[in-house]
C-alpha cells in the first residue's frame, strides 16, 4: 500500500479512508438491496400476471373460503362427531403412510450413509457413488414417483409408501451421514481386531453410539412425512387427503366434511409435533431427572 | 442405588444384574418384535398381498419402453387408400403430404420396411406381412366382410390374434393392425424423435455441423425461433414451468423471511417484555406452521386461482410459522454485550438492532433461507401439481394423458437437475455468505440440538 510508505497518517486521512471505505460499502449493500427488491418486484408482477386471479383481487377474499367451510360446519355442528368417526380410518392410513416410509426410509438411510462415510464404509472406492444415490434419492420430489407409481400399481397406499421412503431414505442418509462423522471409529477398530464381519462391526459398534441422534432425525424426519402423506393423497394415493379433495370437490354443502377433516389434520399435525419435540429431547439432552 | 448396599450378598447382586440383563435382553427383542409386528399389520392394512393383482405390468412396460423409445405410425384410411406417417400418431408429429422416412415406400403399393427381412405391403385391396420364419400374413379388409385373414398354415401363433372384425400381428420389428377402417403399422425406435425440430420445420433432419455453419451465416435467430417453439416438446412452456417453479419457491422463501424476521422479535423474551403478546405471538406461529401446506394450498387456491402466485403464498404462509418460530429462538440467544456495546456508542434503539442483533443471526438467517430455498423448489413442484403451475402442472398433465411417457421421463430428469442445481447453489451460496461453514462444510459437525437445524421441512 502506497499508505506505509509515506509519512504516518493524520487522523484526518484515517478518518477520510474510513468514510470513503464505509461508504462504498454502502452503495454496494445499496446497489444489492435494490437490486434484490427490483427482483422481488419483478418475480412478483410475473406470478401476478401468469397466475389465473390476481392479487389485488384474491387478498379481499382469502377468508371467504374458510369462512364458509367454518359457518357450514357451525351450523352442522351436531354432526361434525359422526365425520370425525367417519374420517378416523383414512387418518389412520395417512399415519401409517408416514410410519411405514419412515421406518424403511430410516433403514435404507442408515445403510446408505454408513456405505457412504469414510471409515465405515466396506467399499470406499464407492463412496461418491452412494453419496450421489442418495443425493438423487433426495432430490426427486415424492410426488413424482407417486404418480408414476400409481399408473403401474394402481391407486393407494403403497405407491405413496414407497414414494415417501425413496426421498427419506435420501434425505435421513445425508443427515444420518453427518452424524456418523462424528462417531468414534475406536469401537470399530476393536472390533475389527476380535475378526467381526462388516455388519457386526456396524451394528455393534456404530449404530449404539449414533442411535440416539438417528432415532431422533427420524422422528422429526416422520412429522414432516405425515404431511407429505396428506399431499399426496391429495394426488390419488389414498388417506386423509383423498378424503380432502372428494369433500371439496362436492362444492358446498359438503364442507362440514371438509371441516372435519381439516381439524383432524390440523390435531394430528400438532400433537404429533409436540410429542416428537419431547422425544427428541429427551434422546439429544437426556431424561431428565 | 441398593448396588453399594454392603448388606447385600453376592448372590444378590448377581440375581439383581441378571435381571437388568435379562431386562436388556427382552428390549433388545421386544423392539424389534414390536417393528416386526407393526410392519405386519401394515402389510395386511395396504393390501400388499393384492398389490400383484392390482398392478399392472403392462403399464409398466409401456411406461418404461416409451420412456426412451418412440415409435411411428403408418396408417391406411382403408375406404380412400390414403397413407399417412406420423410420429406416435400425433397430427403434431405427422409428415407433410409426400413426405416420408426412408423405409416407407409411397405409391399405388406402400411398402414398408420394418428391418431384419419384415415387410408390411399396403396394396391396393390387400395387405400383406412378410414374417421371415413364418411366412405372410394377408388380410383384406372390406366394409361388407370385414377382415378377411389369410395365415400360413398351422396352428394360429399367440403374437397374432385374430377375429371376424381385426387382425393384429405383434413382432420384434413391429406391429400391424388391420381393421375395416384402416391398417395400421407401428415400428419402433430408440430416442426422443423431433426433440430439437419438428417435421415442419426447415432445420428438421439437418445435421450438427450444417446447423452450426448456417448459424454462423445468420441463421441463428431462425434456428433458436424453431427450436424453441418445437410444437412436440414445447420447450418454451417448459423453460417457463421450470422459471415459474423457482419464481415460487424464490418468492415464498424470501417473502416468508421478510414477514418473520420483525414478527419474529415480538415473540422473544429478550425483546417482547410484554407476556401476553409474546404468547399470542408465538401460537400464531404455531397454528400458520400446523395448518398444513396442503390446507393453506387448498385456501389459498380458491381465492387466487390457479397459477405461479398461488404457489408463492402458499409457502409463503407456512414458512412464517416456520421461520418465525427458527428465528425468534435465534434472536433469544444473542449475546446481550454487543448490543450494550453499540448503545453505550449513543445508537437509537433501530440503530441497536441493526448493528447490534442482526450481525448477530444473519448467519443462522442465512443458512435457513438458503436451505428452505431448496427444499421449497422441491415443494413448489408439489404445490404446483395440486394448484395447477409449474414444472408440477406439466408433469402432472403428462402423466394424466398415460401415453406420453418420453415427456414424463424428460420432465422428471429436469426436475432432479433443477432441484440437485439448487440444493448445489444454495450450498455454495451458503459457504460464500457464511464464513467459518467454509471449507470443511462436509465434515462439520452439525449435532441436532443446534438451533435452526431442527426444523428441517
Amino acid at each position: 500500500m502506497a499508505d506505509l510508505t509515506a509519512a504516518r497518517p493524520g487522523i484526518a486521512d484515517i478518518r477520510q479512508h474510513y468514510t470513503a471505505h464505509t461508504q462504498r460499502k454502502r452503495l454496494y449493500g445499496g446497489i444489492l438491496l435494490a437490486v434484490f427488491v427490483a427482483l422481488m418486484a419483478a418475480g412478483f408482477r410475473t406470478a401476478d400476471a401468469r397466475n389465473a386471479g390476481s392479487f389485488a383481487d384474491g387478498f379481499t377474499r382469502i377468508f371467504d373460503y374458510p369462512a364458509e367451510v367454518v359457518a357450514e360446519a357451525a351450523e352442522k355442528a351436531a354432526q361434525l362427531p359422526g365425520h370425525l368417526v367417519h374420517f378416523f380410518p383414512a387418518l389412520v392410513e395417512t399415519l401409517n403412510i408416514a410410519a411405514a416410509s419412515t421406518l424403511a426410509g430410516a433403514v435404507l438411510g442408515t445403510l446408505l450413509s454408513l456405505l457412504a462415510t469414510r471409515g465405515f464404509a466396506p467399499w470406499p472406492v464407492l463412496i461418491p457413488v452412494f453419496r450421489r444415490i442418495s443425493d438423487i434419492c433426495r432430490a426427486i420430489p415424492e410426488i413424482v414417483i407417486a404418480l408414476v407409481l400409481i399408473f403401474v400399481l394402481g391407486g393407494g397406499p403403497v405407491p405413496a409408501m414407497i414414494a415417501i421412503a425413496i426421498h427419506t431414505a435420501g434425505a435421513l442418509g445425508k443427515l444420518f451421514s453427518e452424524v456418523n462423522e462424528n462417531a468414534s471409529l475406536k469401537p470399530v477398530e476393536g472390533l475389527t481386531s476380535v475378526g467381526a464381519t462388516w455388519a457386526q462391526r456396524m451394528t455393534l459398534g456404530v449404530i449404539p453410539q449414533v442411535g440416539p441422534n438417528y432415532v431422533s432425525y427420524a422422528l422429526l424426519r416422520f412429522e414432516i412425512n405425515i404431511r407429505a402423506s396428506a399431499i399426496l393423497g391429495f394426488v390419488g394415493a389414498g388417506g386423509i387427503g383423498y378424503e380432502l379433495k372428494n369433500a371439496m370437490s362436492w362444492g358446498q354443502g359438503r364442507y362440514d366434511e371438509a371441516a372435519a377433516i381439516f381439524l383432524l389434520l390440523f390435531v394430528t399435525i400438532v400433537a404429533v409435533d409436540q410429542l416428537s419435540g419431547l422425544l427428541r429431547d429427551r434422546l439429544t439432552h437426556g431424561a431428565k431427572a | 442405588m441398593t448396588t453399594f448396599d454392603t448388606t447385600l450378598t453376592p448372590a444378590d447382586l448377581k440375581s439383581d444384574i441378571s435381571r437388568l440383563f435379562l431386562r436388556k435382553r427382552l428390549v433388545s427383542i421386544a423392539l424389534p418384535a414390536a417393528v416386526l409386528a407393526y410392519l405386519a399389520y401394515v402389510f395386511v392394512a395396504f393390501d400388499m398381498a393384492g398389490l400383484w393383482e392390482r398392478a399392472s405390468l403392462d403399464n409398466a412396460k409401456t411406461l418404461v419402453s416409451d420412456s426412451y423409445s418412440y415409435k411411428t405410425h403408418v396408417t391406411r384410411d382403408n375406404r380412400s387408400g390414403e397413407v399417412s406417417v406420423a410420429i406416435e400418431g400425433e397430427r403434431k408429429g405427422a409428415y407433410p403430404d409426400g413426405m416420408s422416412p426412408e423405409w416407407v415406400a409411397l405409391g399405388e403399393t406402400t411398402v414398408i420396411d420394418l428391418e431384419d427381412g419384415h415387410r408390411v405391403t399396403f396394396g391396393p385391396a390387400t395387405i400383406a406381412y412378410e414374417i421371415p420364419g413364418y411366412g405372410t400374413v394377408k388380410a383384406t379388409p372390406s366394409r361388407s366382410a370385414g377382415v378377411q385373414a389369410e395365415l400360413p398354415d398351422g396352428d394360429v401363433p399367440e403374437w397374432i390374434s385374430v377375429s371376424k372384425n381385426r387382425l393384429a400381428v405383434t413382432t420384434e420389428a413391429g406391429r400391424l393392425t388391420v381393421t375395416r377402417n384402416r391398417a395400421e403399422v407401428f415400428r419402433y425406435f430408440a430416442g426422443w424423435e423431433l426433440f430439437v425440430f419438428t417435421l415442419d420445420s426447415p432445420y428438421y433432419g439437418v445435421g450438427a455441423g450444417e446447423l452450426v455453419q448456417r448459424a454462423a451465416t445468420g441463421e441463428a435467430g431462425a434456428i433458436l425461433q424453431e427450436f424453441w417453439t418445437n410444437k412436440m416438446w414445447r420447450h418454451k412452456d417448459v423453460a417457463w414451468a421450470i422459471a415459474e417453479t423457482l419464481l415460487m419457491a424464490f418468492l415464498g422463501t424470501i417473502g416468508a423471511g421478510i414477514i418473520a424476521l420483525p414478527l419474529a422479535f415480538l415473540a422473544t423474551r429478550n425483546f417482547m417484555p410484554l407476556r401476553s403478546i409474546r404468547f399470542a405471538m408465538r401460537r400464531v406461529f404455531d397454528l400458520v406452521r400446523g395448518v398444513d401446506s396442503l390446507i393453506w394450498t387448498v385456501v389459498l387456491a380458491r381465492a387466487f386461482g390457479p397459477g405461479p402466485l398461488t404457489g408463492a403464498l402458499a409457502i409463503l404462509v407456512t414458512d412464517t410459522g416456520t421461520f418465525g418460530k427458527i428465528f425468534s429462538e435465534a434472536l433469544e440467544n444473542v449475546d446481550q454485550k454487543q448490543i450494550e456495546g453499540v448503545a453505550s456508542t449513543g445508537a437509537k434503539p433501530v440503530q441497536r438492532y441493526r448493528f447490534g442483533v442482526i450481525p448477530q443471526i444473519t448467519p443462522v438467517l442465512l443458512s435457513q433461507l438458503l436451505y428452505f430455498l431448496e427444499s421449497n423448489t422441491r415443494s413448489a413442484t408439489i404445490i404446483g401439481a395440486i394448484t395447477g403451475g409449474g414444472i408440477g402442472l406439466l408433469l402432472t398433465q403428462a402423466i394424466i394423458t398415460q401415453k406420453d411417457w418420453e415427456e414424463v421421463a424428460y420432465y422428471i430428469t429436469l426436475i432432479i437437475l433443477m432441484v440437485m442445481l439448487m440444493d448445489w447453489f444454495s450450498g455454495w451460496l451458503r459457504r460464500r455468505l457464511i464464513k467459518g461453514e467454509g471449507g470443511n462444510a462436509g465434515r462439520r459437525p452439525r449435532k441436532p440440538e443446534e438451533g435452526g437445524a431442527f426444523l428441517l421441512p
